[in-house]
């Protein structure tokens, strides 16, 4: 059905979980309930690292969904999130993407709030020489900007505007804890930095792109001529019990020989003539308790842990409307980390990213999907491979976890 | 304020030196741009020396001195992989790309005959079916060797200042 963003019907196919209609990805009002149910609702939303917040003062702008959101380090060491909202007239005010402060004062009025999102003062708010000010009551506690609960695991921070949400860890589960924790846990970080880019698709898109190996083994074609991911190789989706995060793992097998039914079908994913001058890039380092040499997680609804290889970070994801995404990227290695190793983190950033060998590839496909989305005559898609498991599966070819993501969001969002 | 970056300059140019030096680099920049704007990727490592760093840096990461870089390339071969991985596996939207590189400002030249210089670079952006759009603004912090007039880079470090990158970038700048 042409035109779904401005009349869609927002009723699911009835086939069920193998068709996605087009609706979710480019309704306006199907994102603002998105936004009222996910990102406002039940959620633990990614907001920062604890190490970027080196002392009392640290601050920096952050998103809760679509959201404005400062988070910052009070006095007495705890992390604070609120709504980045004068809570006057609605400004802004906080500018600066990171840095230091002892309070936070709105340029357009100077109204000030203290580190832990308080309001502290309000010029002329008894007026001058008995003329103007606020009313006599007018009770400043009472006009603190929206605050958010702040949950932390290993320094990864959430967010959540739900009183009644669960504790972190059950949100997570223990699957999702197990991957997480092998990062995280293991080291104090190191920020190395960041990159930000805006994707023309649906934040669900970047998701599913991640819970989807099939692509791995086809789009990526670097990937499968130097052997990083190939069909056939040990790999697993591990999804959690209520299907809304997953972790992509797998392990390198630079000795995989392919049988020919494999090397068959992948031969569109192939260059054999394709030879690297300099592949000490790819080595890996092993420094993970963990069997697998890459795990990428998905953890709803706004983050994505890249573990690839030795080439560590977070992936922020900011909706901005139906159509298009921000991915905020915060690159790290660990304080232990010598001169060599960071340089080796640095070198092997050369797959990821937004001008990764891997990374233009899915952000590309990306917005060639949500074109096909936004402007086609058809209006639904199909998710129907490895029809026997809904959530985890051993095989790269695929949609298992699609499913059990869109069996979540259905109940979510009331569908 | 970028310029303090780079330390123990020898900066006793003459006026003459630094124009022919300036005329010198307007000249390799204009042939930089012209493979890149042609998508002759191939072409592209042959601006470098063998032992040279290529990398491309958002501005917020400069400014704190952090050393994450969308592209991270030491040596020439890291830039001839980068060259063929585009050419022979990266899947992207045809595009076209124009590069405009002015602003030369010749800081000076140490004591092994290395030359520094920024320039300011814009890069335009066109997919097929969009209107042409400002992809990225930046600067090159450039170290040169001269070998019988004829200048090639020893380092090219690209900051940029365009920190929401549009979508992603394929080719270098």
């Amino acid at each position: 059905m042409l035109d779904q963003g401005s009349n869609p019907n927002l009723v699911w196919p009835a086939e069920g979980l193998t068709h996605i209609p087009d609706w979710v990805y480019t309704s306006e009002e199907n994102f603002k309930k998105e936004r009222e149910k996910i990102f406002l609702g039940n959620c633990w939303n990614f907001v920062a690292l604890d190490a970027e917040f080196p002392e009392p003062g640290s601050y920096k702008r952050s998103y809760v969904g679509d959201i404005p959101v400062i988070v910052s380090r009070d006095q007495d060491g705890k992390i604070n999130v609120f709504e980045n909202r004068c809570a006057h007239r609605g400004v802004e005010f906080c500018r600066e993407l990171r840095g230091k402060a002892d309070q936070f004062i709105c340029p357009y009025h100077q109204w000030t709030y203290g580190l832990t999102g308080d309001l502290i003062a309000v010029p002329f708010r008894r007026g001058e020489r008995g003329k103007g000010g606020m009313p006599a009551d007018f009770d400043m506690s009472k006009h603190n900007p929206k605050k958010f609960n702040v949950a932390n695991r290993h320094g990864v921070i959430f967010a959540s505007a739900s009183e009644t949400i669960e504790p972190l860890e059950d949100y997570l589960g223990p699957e999702t804890c197990e991957h997480f924790d092998a990062v995280f846990k293991k080291g104090k970080l190191k920020i190395l930095g960041y990159y930000r880019n805006r994707l023309n698709g649906n934040w669900k898109l970047y998701h599913e792109n991640l819970k989807d190996p099939y692509h791995a083994t086809l789009l990526h074609v670097f990937l499968a001529t130097f052997k990083l991911m190939v069909a056939g190789q040990k790999s697993a989706m591990i999804t959690d019990a209520t299907g809304r995060h997953a972790t992509a793992a797998s392990a390198r097998d630079e000795d995989l020989e392919l049988g020919e039914d494999i090397a068959g079908e992948m031969k569109g994913a192939w260059r054999d003539d394709m030879k690297l001058e300099d592949t000490k890039f790819m080595n890996y380092v092993d420094e993970f308790d963990s069997p697998w040499t890459v795990t990428m997680q998905t953890i709803w609804p706004n983050l994505i842990v890249q573990r690839e290889l030795n080439t560590l970070g977070i992936r922020h994801i900011v909706p901005r409307g139906p159509h298009a995404l921000d991915m905020y990227w915060t690159m790290f290695g660990y304080e232990s980390d010598d001169q060599e190793m960071l340089n080796h983190r640095m070198r092997q950033g050369n797959l990821m990213g937004p001008s990764g060998y891997l990374g233009v590839d899915d952000n590309e496909a990306i917005r060639f999907l949500q074109e096909g989305l936004r402007r086609s005559f058809s209006d639904r898609g199909i998710v129907k491979l490895d029809p026997n498991n809904e959530g985890n599966t051993d095989t790269l070819i695929s949609e298992a976890s699609i499913r059990a993501m869109y069996r979540h969001y259905r109940e979510t969002m009331g569908l | 304020m970028m310029t303090d970056k780079v330390n123990d300059l020898q900066t006793s140019l003459t006026t003459e030196e630094k124009r022919e030096i300036r005329f010198l680099i307007e000249e390799f920049n204009t042939a930089y741009a012209r493979v890149l704007d042609a998508q002759k990727i191939e072409e592209w490592p042959d601006f470098f020396e063998e032992d040279a760093s290529y990398t491309v840096i958002p501005r917020e990461n400069f400014d704190e001195d952090l050393p994450v870089a969308l592209v991270w390339c030491e040596g020439k071969s890291m830039m001839r992989d980068r060259a063929s991985a585009i050419r022979s596996t990266m899947v992207f939207a045809p595009r076209y790309l124009r590069h405009i590189i002015s602003n030369v400002f010749v800081i000076g030249r140490d004591k092994e005959g290395y030359i520094f210089s920024e320039s300011n670079y814009l890069v335009m952006e066109t997919l097929m079916e969009d209107s042409t759009r400002i992809f990225q603004t930046g600067v090159y912090f450039d170290k040169f060797c001269q070998n019988k007039g004829q200048l090639s880079l020893k380092s090219r470090q690209c900051v940029y200042d365009s920190l929401l990158i549009p979508n992603d970038m394929v080719f270098p700048v």
